[in-house]
């Protein structure tokens, strides 16, 4: 079937393609800079056409249980906030990975921290991929650069979230939530008529009823539950971890960096390039799990690492535990919601690592 | 090709819009946009702008500094991105309001005068398609034909009686724009 093609702010992208993903229900409540995809969504009014429900809680904190309980019936649920209201949901969250219940969580991150700006912003990576609710869990996050990718990421969200019976998260941040581009979206698909059989849809007389918890009062239990979630874990990493390299061959220097951040860098690779320096951009898809090995492959052919993120240096860590000291890292961004510029990232490059 | 594009004046004057209807243009032309608002606090109650990356290519950073082309529609406007255009590259602004006009020689200077076109047009509302007309006559990136196709693709259908409207709007724009100094 073709495809349509629209031009589309992130934030509208992810709202039109949760309804053609067939999603069953969304929760949220209002935040700059994100408010659009519930506002896309009540004016979409898609409860007409495919029956999803589109429903503004009283709180973000509300919103995240909605979710749990739509998740725990089988459902495709989700919900989208900003920074402070991602931090409200924390609790939720980590019910929903202790519950292994598939479910979409968005966050259209902007500076912080508290209440913070309504620019965006990149500081919530250890938020979103070492936990941020409490418990030895993991969400998957991935984290779109384009609008394309906002509208793509929802269906992947979905299909990876129920393999799993995984909370997955998309990490992304105002600009992206913010812009428009070129989306080409996906034809309409029908919502699911069939659910797992570890959902509570009604217990029948033939089967065991279905408990859905992340209670289990037996240490024991919980250990031998958190070794399977851990397998899990495990299982995840090595299966989905997703990246994009862009001109790696030849680099002395790599930049990483995800989201606006790497779009910025792609840049800053042509600049250094001009400037008779070879750069190259690895661009994590998937934050958790990590390029970890891919990572520690390339430092062994360069130079000198620089991780780009609009923090004080947050996803820069992971990098470090890839490259294993293989190779010097640096960390450059700006905070608080300013934008880093290719221009400052490739005068950074050359401070760093080439001396002017 | 690449033209990185800033527009830039009061919230209201239809900057945004005036960018959309850009890159939709952009769009039926086959190439590639981007669409950046500002959204911030000056969003409300003072400036607004936008930055249009339109290009044969995929686009990178949607953020930037420097641009090719600036329309620049009010004194404030002016002051900030006066500095911001490459050299060798265009601006564009409305005289109306401007006590300090543009300086610099390394770039091409064109003045449009588009609110006291558009109020002699008895249309203040279409302001900003005159202003989109001057563009489109001295950067002659997306064609006429492709911007009337963006105004129905981008405006609800409602308002589709209002394109011819739009359309004499574009075309005076294309008529009144000046030179003001050529690079």
């Amino acid at each position: 079937m073709e495809r349509e093609l629209r031009l589309m702010k992130g934030n509208e992208a992810i709202a039109e393609a949760a309804i053609r993903a067939g999603v069953d229900g969304y929760f949220g409540y209002p935040i700059t800079p994100q408010s659009e995809i519930l506002e896309y969504l009540m004016e979409a009014n898609p409860a007409e056409t495919t029956g999803m429900i589109v429903l503004q809680a009283e709180s973000e904190i509300a919103a995240i249980n909605m979710v749990y309980g739509g998740a725990g019936c089988g459902k495709k649920v989700m919900t989208s906030s900003s920074s402070p209201g991602i931090s409200l949901k924390q609790e939720g969250i980590s019910y929903i990975a202790g519950a292994e219940l598939p479910c979409l969580i968005v966050n259209v991150v902007r500076g912080g921290p508290g209440l913070g700006t309504i620019q965006p912003a990149q500081s919530d990576y250890f938020q979103s991929v070492k936990g941020g609710g409490h418990g030895d869990y993991h969400l998957i996050v991935l984290a779109p650069a384009s609008v394309q990718e906002m509208a793509d990421f929802v269906e992947l969200s979905f299909d990876l979230a129920f393999k799993y019976r995984n909370p997955v998260l998309i990490l992304s941040d105002g600009a992206i939530g913010q812009m428009m581009e070129k989306v080409y979206l996906k034809p309409q698909k029908p919502r699911a008529t069939e659910f797992p059989d570890w959902a509570t849809t009604g217990k029948s007389a033939s089967r065991e009823r279905n408990i859905i918890t992340s209670l289990d009062l037996d240490p024991e239990g919980q250990e031998e539950f958190n070794h399977k979630l851990q397998a899990k874990y495990a299982e995840i990493s090595k299966n989905e971890v997703r990246f994009e390299e862009f001109q790696c061959e030849d680099a002395e220097y790599l930049f990483v960096a995800y989201g606006t951040s790497a779009r910025v860098c792609q840049k800053s690779v042509q600049i250094a390039r001009e400037q008779g320096i070879t750069a190259g951009l690895l661009r994590p898809v998937t934050l958790f799990p990590f390029p970890s090995v891919r990572i520690n492959e390339l430092a062994g052919k360069i130079k000198g690492i620089l991780s780009v993120e609009m923090s004080s240096g947050q996803m820069v860590e992971d990098v470090l535990l890839a490259v294993n000291g293989k190779v010097q890292v640096k960390h450059f961004g700006r905070m608080g919601g300013i934008v880093t510029t290719p221009e400052e990232v490739v005068e950074k490059l050359k401070s760093f690592f080439i001396g002017g | 090709m690449t033209e990185e594009i800033i527009i830039a004046g009061f919230g209201g004057q239809g900057v945004l819009s005036m960018g959309k209807i850009m890159a939709y243009s952009a769009v039926m032309q086959d190439m590639e946009v981007s669409w950046m608002p500002s959204y911030g606090p000056e969003m409300r109650g003072g400036t607004a702008n936008v930055t249009v990356i339109i290009s044969s290519e995929r686009i990178s950073s949607p953020i930037i500094r420097h641009f090719d082309t600036g329309i620049i529609l009010n004194q404030q406007s002016l002051d900030k991105f006066e500095n911001a255009i490459k050299p060798g590259g265009v601006l564009i602004y409305d005289g109306n309001g401007i006590t300090r006009h543009p300086e610099r020689k390394d770039i091409s200077i064109y003045r449009v005068d588009a609110a006291e076109e558009a109020a002699r047009m008895n249309s203040s509302k279409t302001f900003n398609m005159v202003v989109l007309g001057g563009f489109i006559k001295v950067r002659p990136i997306i064609k006429l034909e492709n911007v009337i196709k963006g105004l129905k693709k981008s405006l609800p259908e409602r308002y589709h009686s209002l394109i011819p409207m739009n359309e004499k709007a574009l075309i005076r724009g294309e008529e009144i724009i000046t030179v003001v100094h050529k690079a």
